[in-house]
């Protein structure tokens, strides 16, 4: 090996008053989650594109002089144009007032289906990690049991029978829904139940309840909030799926899926009816999954590194 | 193995007890009774019809009943169709919605895989980004409207592919694009991330520095394993291939198990509705059971004795 002169080395100055001094400002975990969200191109068009979605279902109906639900057999199936700007439907319905009032109908069974997962599943899952043992043990074979059981097959069943209303599509949606919100919230509260914090709030005589809510769910909320980020996408797709069985909302009651649906009937000669409701279905469905991804990402910072 | 087969079995069993009771049940308290029609049956008929239908028993000697027919696979009859059992209908329509169901996943697993491969070799290139936006793509529009822009302007406007019916391979192509399209979606995404993770492996690094090709690199020491989590997803897939069956087979009117599904749905043909739903339940939880046995047996990282994964 070839020698190296010493002279060769020279000291670039590193002072020890230095190596204490903190370069950046500290930041905590969700400011640091921000700020790496922030970054992802593709999450922040998937969140502008949401907000605008929002802005929309409030305002949009509003927006035309025409109803959602008023028939007007003289203007059936027009085409886009100056006074209707979706076009109209096969009764003369104004599809734009539709497709505004759809996004409310859509949006809203997303946001219950997640909720109510969020809810059922918390509760099941932190109950089943957090006391362990006998209780977890008999709680999650129950989950595993359902989690079985194949959810679209479930879901068409109850609404065959139950018969198809905004409650009852909620309601079949979320019977098995809940279990993956379950198993994470468990697998978190596992890992976390052991933690020192958890002790002292113990020690200083902290409830159940309260550590759960104080404690054990803040510190899972990321991959909460990702799962349910995720559950939306899925709810609006499945009902736009029920409403093509024919289980969809009754009319004159509009969701994207029966408007889709009424359009495909339609497709050779008025392709808008089908254009619209389906644009915003796939729009919705992409606005979710990447805002969840990059939400998965910007919580786990060491999956991004290897994407 | 055999100890972590017979648990998963178990369970197998149980939600499959699950979903029968909860059909048989739900079939129960359904508006009207099997025979509820435009014309009133007269009183004897009827009495003589829920005889021959054993409705006149008690419940649970109907439930009874139901259990060991399926154990023994029949699923019973057709109420809107008369001499049409389900079983009939499975046979008549399964072997069609397999076809139709194979021809989706060699696509999607084929194109998929391919795809996937090539954005994680390219790694934010063009290629990258492209087979990315056909994923996204893929994931955010729905198999039903999918089918529908397939159909119209493959079949309707350019004329190409045949718009409906089952007879020769060109009626098959639309169809299985269709119901391929979203898992195929699901497969490049995944095969890109897990290629990623084993690329940044150091026996890979090891591979480049002994001088193999990168063809031979690519063979032997990346694909194999950044496949391991598409086998995983090969449950979920037959899911998926199910459910979107039913739309698909309807749009092209293909003469499976799916269409006389959504038939039975719309007709309120309970008995049919109860039925393949009992047949579908087997069909997937017995493949997701031979999905994660297979997992196991591929993978030697995955230790089934110990029966929990994950954790």
């Amino acid at each position: 090996m070839e020698q190296i002169a010493k002279e060769k080395f020279q000291v670039v100055g590193a002072k020890a008053s230095d190596a204490e001094k903190i370069s950046k400002p500290s930041l905590s975990f969700w400011k640091d989650v921000r700020i790496r969200f922030r970054k992802n191109k593709l999450a922040m068009f998937g969140i502008i594109i949401l907000i605008l979605l929002i802005i929309m279902a409030i305002f949009g109906p509003y927006m035309t002089k025409f109803d959602y639900a008023t028939n007007d057999l003289m203007n059936t199936n027009k085409e886009p144009s100056g006074t209707h700007w979706f076009g109209t439907d096969d009764l003369g319905r104004d599809m734009f007032a539709r497709t505004w009032q759809g996004a409310r109908i859509s949006l809203l069974i997303g946001v219950m289906a997640a909720l109510i997962d969020f809810v059922i599943g918390v509760t099941w899952g932190g109950i089943a990690g957090f006391k362990g043992g006998r209780v977890d043990e008999f709680m999650m074979r129950i989950a595993d049991i359902l989690y079985g059981v194949p959810y679209l097959l479930l879901v068409i069943l109850f609404m065959v029978v139950l018969g198809a209303n905004l409650t009852t599509m909620i309601l079949a949606m979320t019977i098995t829904g809940w279990i993956n919100m379950a198993r994470i919230v468990r697998g978190e509260v596992l890992s976390l139940k052991n933690q020192e914090y958890v002790l002292a709030a113990k020690t200083l005589g902290a409830s159940v309840t309260r550590i759960m809510a104080r404690h054990l769910i803040p510190n899972a909320m990321g991959s909460i909030l990702v799962t349910m980020t995720l559950t939306i996408p899925n709810a609006i797709f499945t009902e736009a799926f029920l409403s093509f069985l024919g289980l969809g909302l009754t009319p004159p009651l509009a969701s994207w899926g029966t408007m889709a649906n009424d359009g495909l009937a339609a497709i050779q000669y008025y392709p808008w009816r089908l254009f619209f409701p389906a644009v915003l279905i796939a729009l919705t469905i992409f606005a979710f999954n990447v805002i969840g991804d990059g939400l998965r990402d910007a919580l786990d910072p060491r999956l991004r590194n290897k994407e | 193995m055999v100890k972590y087969i017979s648990k998963r079995l178990l369970y197998m069993v149980l939600s499959l007890f699950l979903i029968i009771t909860a059909t048989f049940f739900l079939m129960r308290i359904a508006p009207g009774n099997p025979f509820t029609s435009e014309k009133k049956l007269p009183p004897e008929i009827e009495a003589s019809l829920n005889a021959h239908y054993g409705l006149n028993k008690p419940w649970y000697a109907q439930y009874g009943d139901y259990l060991v027919r399926i154990a023994q696979w029949d699923f019973g009859p057709s109420f809107k169709y008369e001499s049409r059992t389900v079983n009939d209908l499975i046979n008549d329509g399964f072997p069609v919605s397999l076809a139709l169901g194979a021809e989706a996943i060699l696509f999607a697993v084929a194109i998929g895989i391919l795809l996937g491969v090539i954005a994680a070799l390219r790694h934010n290139k063009w290629q990258d980004y492209t087979a990315m936006i056909i994923a996204v793509f893929g994931i955010s529009v729905p198999s039903f409207i999918m089918a529908t822009f397939l159909q119209y302007i493959f079949a309707i406007k350019l004329g190409l592919l045949p718009v409906a019916r089952w007879d020769n391979f060109s009626n098959t192509i639309l169809p299985a694009l269709a119901l391929g399209a979203t898992p195929m979606a699901f497969i490049a995404r995944l095969t890109r991330s897990s290629m990623l993770e084993v690329l940044s492996n150091d026996y890979i690094k090891t591979a480049k520095a002994k001088g193999l090709s990168r063809g031979a690199m690519i063979m032997k020491h990346t694909i194999r394993n950044a496949l391991m989590p598409v086998v995983s997803y090969m449950g979920p897939l037959s899911a998926g291939i199910i459910t979107g069956s039913f739309v698909i087979e309807k749009i092209f009117g293909i003469p499976g198990l799916g269409s006389h599904f959504v038939l039975s749905i719309s007709n309120r043909d309970y008995t049919v509705i109860m039925g393949v739903t009992v047949f579908y339940s087997i069909l997937l939880l017995v493949s997701i059971l031979l999905v994660d046995i297979a997992y196991g047996l591929i993978d030697p990282r995955i230790k089934l004795a110990g029966g929990k994964k994950g954790e």
